[in-house]
């Protein structure tokens, strides 16, 4: 067969040679090159990129990403205990079926005119949020928690204008580094000790930290350990004692049986979006949300786009628009509140969609089925000699710390018998709360049947035998 | 031959808000039941919860069955201008291109989908060899040292460069300086993420050339220089011959470089930023890489650095010992993370199977048919009355222009952001500026390699109309648009305090007095 000669790239419709042609006369040049005239020889890049051959045809390019993409096993192959930042829930189909649309998955920065639904849709999300976290302002999402909970931090010290911030110590560790290198330059991070036996916030600690320099106290509820902080309101009255705000990050999935942060205390309330219909794609589902009251204080400190509805010059018609636009960077540059830019929205779309879906019943029975299925599955691991679960005294949501310490085996090598097993088994703790010992994170969520979890049970009372 | 304006009329289905269509008792999604034996071992579940702990009221979310719930979105996503839909040539700097279908199907394959983080390595050996060479790719189209895919956006990633910048002069016993340095037509993101990391901002405005103001660097240098955070072309799509100038009286002063190259569309294998003395540079592969742009993310700031700076660098990275690709988090240099895991990873596939599909001599051609696009199309908008490209007169543009319609403002009194709202009635986008609006009454195209000559003279004809429409009707224009999704906005309400709506609930409450 002979190879293929040069011919136009389907992405690129005026590699045909007689439109170029043609294209390169109207602008009055011989060659392409001529317009580059302006970049000087001793920058041009005269080698060859040194790339693969491309895969010339779209099949070809097929086979050879699929083949790669063989070599993962996924948590649909695998039966799947871990947690810790990224959550295994169901995606209802409709949820794929609306990201996917070509109209919302390719808009970008139009106008509330023709991106008229994007900006419906977005408004949507944030009323909808609004309601899960009992707040009447939501932001356009950004990254994710971790960005979101940095970003309340940074909000808390420019509304109080103090520079010390106080973690609880049980925050997520990833979580936890990208709020130390957020807030670096010049905010002060403190962390509050907790109690082993419950993982819940030492009070006396925080009431010896907290002081006029505080402007945050921050913890999170559900906690990274699976835990439910039940102090919310003792917390966060010391806070405003003592002039600070109380910021906690929530996991929504919880919110239709656990009260909403607000109910208790806090100012400003930030979590994780994946767990609403999206993905967990290595990852890469990730997307972060902002919650405030509707007070000009806390709304001028948002640096992400806050859409609000509008009025036309048609009665009834409704509007859309950025509220409040001056506040960002995209108006201000460094004068803004921080930075905005190209996150997440179609992840906030997509949550929207799934709290439609759910309504009030849907996330309250998600939230029950949840906390019955973790319940059951502490209760049947803990049956197994040389294991305790959950570590932590105290209720908790759908994560929960196994102990492998009195079974003489390491997390590691329990994980290893679990994967020979067709088990991703839950997060190692031991290098981030290593004062737990031989300790591991597992979550449990709606997906996982009776028989899943007793799966489980037997594998790990095989393991540590 | 003249080219035929389109009857168009987006769709308008006046659709209300998803509260409004809320009816008690309907149901979208059932979720999966626990099993009886369950419910027997532990009850209901909520017993265990604190009384105070509890939910007191269910959340006030809408009721809807699921055709209902799915037609609502498709009527919103039809009130969308999309990029597979539009000659989505007018939303400047943002290269809108072409997002390949197969690698939708790639990036959304279960395969991809369905990974969890923490699995082990050994279960994601394909993942992981995808973004080890994605990375390998972009050290080639650099010239840079080591990538990192961890930002989730341009803005994140000039925030960790920013913070790169920081710990380099930390470590060098230098913590005094504290100025970055960068430019007015660079993005808003590479002056306000500086300022995040602390660092005083320092910005240039061009010379009357349109160039950077190579003596106002010179002022603006000294030994509390810790950076410049460059675009190179810059939003005007003029390239600034003396770049390597700039990074060397930078560097001179003992300061680093980082390239924006948010947008690189016109120069994949024509220059790198290695050769232009850049420390760091970042590529948006929601642009250049044609990662679909998703409304605004999920998206990803590929963050690239010399040698010398690779230790500072984001955890964990991929490495590759020969055999298996692992994640390495033991770097105690770095700066830690700006993002939770590592990255927006099915953004890096479809850049990944894109790069793939092309190779280095296709990358290079996508440079230089966008750049032939842009020039084609600069010259057809300099013929329009009212129009005009200001720096540079007679030179040649790369991947974009910032366009002016002073010309036509001061001649009809219809500025740039009432031809804005009219190009909406004839199906196209179109974009201003980011403030402040150095270039009077500014617009930016940007075409791309993705759109056929056919599509550009389309884009041509209905900005001729509308300026036809200015000089001959200009009430017309100022009132648009018409036939878009909806009327002309009063923007007032956004801005004030009392009236501002974010959700549903704040607009029931302060407008509507419920």
């Amino acid at each position: 067969m002979t190879r293929r000669k040069k011919v136009a790239h389907p992405y690129i419709p005026n590699s045909a040679p007689r439109v170029k042609a043609e294209m390169l006369r109207e602008i009055g040049v011989r060659d392409v090159e001529e317009l580059y005239a302006d970049i000087p020889e001793s920058l041009r890049f005269r080698g060859k990129m040194n790339l693969p051959e491309p895969l010339s045809s779209e099949y070809e390019l097929r086979r050879h990403v699929e083949g790669i993409l063989a070599k993962n096993k996924t948590c649909q192959e695998y039966l799947n205990f871990l947690g810790g930042g990224c959550w295994q829930h169901y995606v209802p189909a409709v949820c794929d079926e609306i990201n996917r649309r070509a109209e919302f998955l390719t808009a970008y920065g139009g106008e509330p005119y023709e991106d008229h639904g994007r900006f419906q849709a977005l408004f949507e999300y944030a009323s909808m949020m609004g309601e899960l976290v009992d707040m009447d302002v939501v932001n356009v999402p950004t990254y994710d928690w971790a960005q979101a909970a940095s970003t309340s931090l940074r909000m808390a010290t420019r509304i109080t204008g103090r520079k010390q911030v106080l973690l609880a110590r049980t925050v997520g560790p990833d979580r936890l580094s990208v709020i130390r290198n957020y807030c670096r330059p010049d905010i002060e991070v403190v962390l509050i000790d907790y109690h082993l036996e419950t993982g819940q916030m030492n009070l006396d600690d925080l009431k010896d930290k907290l002081s006029a320099q505080t402007a945050a106290v921050y913890f999170e509820n559900p906690s990274y350990l699976g835990f439910i902080e039940p102090q919310g309101e003792e917390i966060a009255a010391l806070a405003h004692e003592e002039g600070a705000l109380c910021v906690v990050g929530v996991d929504p999935t919880s919110l239709g049986v656990l009260a909403p942060p607000s109910a208790y205390g806090a100012d400003i309330i930030c979590g994780e979006l994946q767990p609403l219909g999206i993905h967990m794609q290595y990852g890469g589902g990730l997307a972060g949300f902002i919650a405030t009251r509707d007070e000009e204080r806390f709304v001028a400190e948002y640096p992400s786009r806050l859409f609000g509805i509008a009025p036309t010059v048609v009665e009834g018609e409704y509007g859309f628009g950025d509220v409040f636009f001056e506040r960002t960077s995209f108006a201000q540059r460094e004068r803004g509140k921080e930075f905005v830019g190209t996150a997440t929205a179609l992840w906030g779309i997509t949550a929207g969609v799934y709290l439609a879906l759910l309504g009030p019943d849907g996330m309250r029975e998600l939230g029950q089925g949840i906390l019955q299925r973790s319940q059951y599955a502490r209760r049947r691991l803990s049956e197994i000699r040389g294991l305790r679960a959950p570590v932590f005294r105290g209720a908790h949501f759908k994560e929960f710390v196994v102990d492998f310490t009195a079974a003489g085996r390491t997390v590691a090598e329990v994980n290893r018998a679990l994967l020979d097993r067709g088990i991703f088994g839950g997060k190692d703790l031991s290098a981030e709360f290593p004062e737990l010992g031989e300790c591991a994170l597992y979550c449990v969520t709606e997906v996982h049947t009776k028989a899943d979890i007793d799966r489980l049970a037997e594998a790990l009372e095989d393991c540590v035998r | 031959m003249s080219t035929k304006l389109r009857r168009f009329h987006q769709a308008r289905w006046d659709e209300p808000i998803i509260y409004e269509l809320s009816t008690e008792g309907e149901r979208g999604l059932l979720v999966s039941q626990v099993e009886e034996e369950i419910e027997k071992a532990v009850g209901d579940g909520l017993s265990e919860i604190p009384e105070s702990m509890r939910r007191e009221r269910p959340p006030n979310l809408p009721e809807l069955s699921q055709a209902q719930v799915l037609r609502h979105y498709l009527r919103l996503s039809q009130e969308t201008l999309g990029a597979d839909l539009n000659v989505d040539i007018g939303q400047g700097t943002c290269t809108m291109k072409y997002s390949p279908k197969i690698n939708e199907q790639l990036a959304t394959s279960p395969k991809v989908a369905e990974l969890h983080p923490l699995q082990d390595e050994g279960t994601v050996q394909g993942i992981l060899e995808i973004l080890y060479k994605m990375d390998l790719f972009l050290r080639e189209i650099s010239g840079l040292d080591q990538f990192s895919f961890q930002p989730g956006g341009g803005a994140q990633a000039l925030l960790a460069i920013a913070s790169i910048i920081r710990a380099y002069h930390r470590d060098r016993g230098e913590a005094h300086r504290d100025e970055i340095i960068t430019t007015v037509f660079s993005h808003p993101s590479d002056a306000a993420a500086a300022a995040v990391a602390g660092f005083k901002v320092i910005t240039l405005y061009p010379d009357e050339d349109g160039y950077p103001d190579i003596e106002a660097l010179k002022e603006a240098v000294s030994e509390r220089t810790a950076g410049l955070m460059i675009t190179n072309p810059e939003d005007t799509g003029i390239f600034n011959p003396r770049i390597a100038e700039f990074t060397r009286i930078v560097h001179e002063a003992g300061g680093l470089c980082s390239y924006d190259q948010a947008n690189a569309n016109g120069i994949l294998g024509i220059t790198r930023a290695k050769e232009a003395g850049f420390d760091l540079c970042f590529f948006n592969l929601h642009k250049t890489f044609s990662s679909p742009h998703g409304c605004g993310g999920p998206s990803t700031g590929a963050l690239g650095v010399t040698k010398e700076l690779a230790k500072y660098l984001p955890v964990p990275l991929v490495e590759f010992d020969g055999g298996k690709y692992r994640l390495n988090y033991d770097r105690p240099h770095s700066i830690g993370k700006v993002r939770s895991f590592y990255g927006v990873v099915p953004v890096v596939l479809r850049s990944y199977a894109w790069v793939m599909s092309l190779g280095a001599e296709g990358l290079r051609e996508v440079a230089e048919i966008a750049v032939l696009n842009n020039n084609y199309l600069l010259k057809k908008v300099l013929e329009i009355p009212g129009a005009s490209a200001p720096y540079a007169p007679g030179k040649h543009r790369v991947e974009q222009v910032r366009y002016s319609f002073e010309g036509l403002a001061e001649e009809t009194g219809v500025g740039t952001e009432d031809v804005q709202r009219r190009m909406f009635d004839f199906g196209v986008h179109y974009w201003t500026s980011h403030h402040p609006w150095v270039v009077p009454e500014p617009f930016t195209l940007e075409p791309t390699e993705s759109y056929s000559k056919a599509e550009l003279d389309e884009y041509i004809a209905i900005l001729r109309q509308v300026v036809k429409e200015a000089y001959t009707d200009p009430e017309k224009v100022k009132n648009a648009p018409y036939n878009s999704v909806v009327h002309k906005i009063d923007h007032a309400a956004l801005d004030d305090p009392s009236q501002w709506a974010v959700t549903w609930r704040a607009y029931l409450k302060k407008v509507k007095g419920r």
